[in-house]
């Protein structure tokens, strides 16, 4: 096999310019290749990191009757947990309500929160510096959509448990801004114990969210969703991109892979009276058969190197500026920044450069078999069509 | 007693041509001994190039048998064909069939490679081939940047750099002027004598016949003269 590599890259050192041109097609998928992985993988990260701040902590403890999915759930989804079991865990109370911009009537959640908690990034201790009667803070989305800004008043309208509507007015403390819409777009945060005391639920919580120091345990009557299951629809989503995106590489690598196939049938087309000489001087036909899949092999080995030596500075002038998509995910009601910064990993890199290298062995081998049943004779005289 | 190199017995060729066959050797019975200078003469057509080849192991016999080294060609695998070829034969081609990619040395170097030889053997048996051939200040050219006669010397020094046996020499003079032409032959001869060498040619050429020590005749495949020859001393 040494001779095989050895011969191999002497013939393709010897080719010149058509192995640095194959390398190049080669290569270039390769980049490609490992740059959209890389910005799903960063997106990822990305998607998974704002969503633990800011929305999932280190997981959900759900009581039983709300469901995420039905708003018919929200008026009653609500229950209470004894303090001790409070510990590492920070309320949320859910319910409806209208707001009242400029005259308009909005639907929207409204969600109490403690105003001390530490979980999430929400900006909550801007609640207890607002000196407002129902200071609110609200996600930038929210208010573009409702026209308002920080130290507006706005008429806010709740149902409390007994089904009697009330309203008051609301001020804005303050607008955050988020790469995860599911906290920000229709929905008001206030203090949990100020949206307890409007709506009669004293004590009353719909979830929970758990902050790293939490401890599992079953708690009757709630259910604990973790970061994985909260996070189910996201990740969906991104391996939903990975598949599609994949079409994309298999479109590229088969380019690539093409070059070297057509350019290996060419070869042993062309090289016939090579081929008969390697064996006339003493190789087998199966040694051949080696020296030219290796070839192949080669190819993809020097794709990598060249594929380092331009795209290194690429990829890493992409992953340190990142790459603006001129507008974030928020809208389409998904975790993406704006700007979003591709993440190479090893794992990555090297199942890249496996795979390019395989395929690129396989493409050669196959038309390289042919010489295994080659008539010497015939390869001597160039006359096997 | 000499050492017999070629032993071919009733040796019969054919080739598939449309639904017949065609013969290209018929009852060929020869007699090889180490050291001589022989060639296979005759028109084209006449089965010189099958006979080389059988007796190189690059095709095999119809029928009957040729035993080359002590080895019967029809019975040996691949590899062990493979084998025969690269410890015992060295092969001279009308059109020299060196390898473009490399150098004049490394063309030279390449029968030593497959011989697992070191690196530093390597070194001293391809400059010594290529002083045999007048080229060791060539070591490093390409052979596209090489004259025929010198393509054709690369090629002579190739197939003696692993001290063959048997030199197996087809047409080695037809792309040639006379002048290289007989510059090939008197190398080659002066190798046979040196090295005593076994070198069987095909040829038409006369210039060829001329340094034999002896000739075989073909004609439609059969042997129509065995001759023995005062060949021309160098």
């Amino acid at each position: 096999m040494k001779l095989a590599f050895h011969l191999a890259y002497k013939n393709l050192m010897g080719a010149g310019l058509r192995t640095w041109l194959n390398a190049g097609v080669l290569s270039f998928a390769f980049i490609v290749i490992i740059f959209f992985n890389g910005l799903i993988d960063g997106w990822n990260q990305q998607a998974k990191i704002d969503g633990i701040n800011w929305e999932y902590g280190h997981g959900h403890l759900v009581n039983n009757n709300y469901d995420a999915y039905d708003a018919f759930s929200i008026q009653d989804g609500h229950g209470e947990l004894a303090a001790p079991k409070q510990e590492n865990l920070t309320p949320v109370l859910i319910q409806q309500g209208n707001l009242y911009p400029s005259g308009r009537m909005m639907s929207i959640l409204i969600k109490g929160i403690d105003p001390n908690q530490k979980t999430l990034r929400l900006p909550t201790q801007l609640l207890n510096e607002s000196n407002a009667q129902i200071p609110i803070i609200i996600g930038e989305r929210m208010a573009e959509s409702a026209k308002i800004k920080i130290g507006d008043d706005v008429l806010l309208r709740w149902r409390d448990k007994n089904g009697t509507y009330d309203a008051t007015t609301a001020t804005v403390a303050g607008v955050f801004e988020t790469t995860v819409p599911f906290i920000d777009g229709g929905q008001v945060w206030m203090s949990i114990d100020k949206l307890r005391e409007i709506t009669l639920l004293q004590n009353r919580t719909t979830y929970f969210v758990a902050n790293e120091q939490y401890e599992q345990t079953e708690v009757d009557g709630w259910r604990f969703e973790n970061q994985a299951y909260l996070m189910r629809e996201q990740t969906k989503l991104i391996n939903a991109k990975k598949v599609g995106g994949s079409i994309l590489y298999i479109v590229l690598m088969t380019l690539g892979l093409l070059a070297i196939f057509d350019t290996q049938v060419l070869s042993i087309f062309r090289r016939q009276k090579e081929i008969g000489t390697y064996i006339a001087l003493g190789m087998t036909r199966w040694q051949v058969v080696r020296m030219f899949t290796a070839e192949g092999g080669m190819y993809s080995v020097f794709a990598t190197v060249l594929g380092a030596l331009y795209g290194i500075p690429i990829l890493w002038y992409l992953s340190s500026t990142g790459i603006s998509f001129g507008t974030d995910g928020g809208d389409m009601g998904i975790i993406m920044a704006e700007r979003m910064y591709p993440v190479y990993g090893i794992g990555l890199i090297l199942g890249t450069v496996l795979l390019v290298i395989l395929s690129a062995t396989i493409v050669s081998f196959l038309p390289a078999r042919k010489i295994a049943r080659m008539n010497p004779v015939e390869a001597l005289k160039g006359k096997i069509s | 007693m000499s050492e017999k190199i070629i032993v071919l017995e009733n040796l019969v060729k054919r080739f598939p041509v449309g639904d017949g066959e065609f013969t290209a050797l018929n009852d060929i019975n020869l007699t090889f001994e180490k050291g001589e200078f022989s060639g296979v003469v005759g028109p084209s057509g006449s089965g010189k190039t099958t006979l080389l080849n059988i007796i190189g192991s690059l095709d095999s016999p119809s029928e009957g048998t040729a035993t080359v080294m002590g080895k019967q060609i029809s019975s040996l695998s691949h590899k062990e064909a493979a084998q025969l070829r690269n410890k015992h034969l060295g092969f001279i081609f009308q059109v020299y069939n060196l390898l473009p990619v490399y150098t004049v040395f490394e063309n030279v170097e390449f029968a030593l490679i497959l011989q697992k030889r070191s690196a530093a053997e390597r070194k001293k048996e391809v400059m010594q081939a290529l002083e045999w051939v007048g080229l060791e200040n060539m070591a490093n050219k390409k052979p596209s940047k090489l004259s025929g006669g010198e393509g054709q010397r690369v090629a002579i020094a190739r197939a003696m750099v692993k001290r063959p046996a048997l030199v197996l020499a087809d047409e080695p003079t037809a792309n040639l002027d006379a002048k290289n032409a007989h510059a090939i032959l008197k190398m080659m001869k002066k190798l046979n004598e040196e090295l005593n060498t076994t070198f069987l040619f095909s040829t038409h050429d006369e210039k060829v016949m001329a340094y034999m020590n002896r000739l075989i005749h073909l004609e439609d495949g059969k042997v129509v003269k065995d001759e023995l020859m005062k060949a021309k001393t160098i």
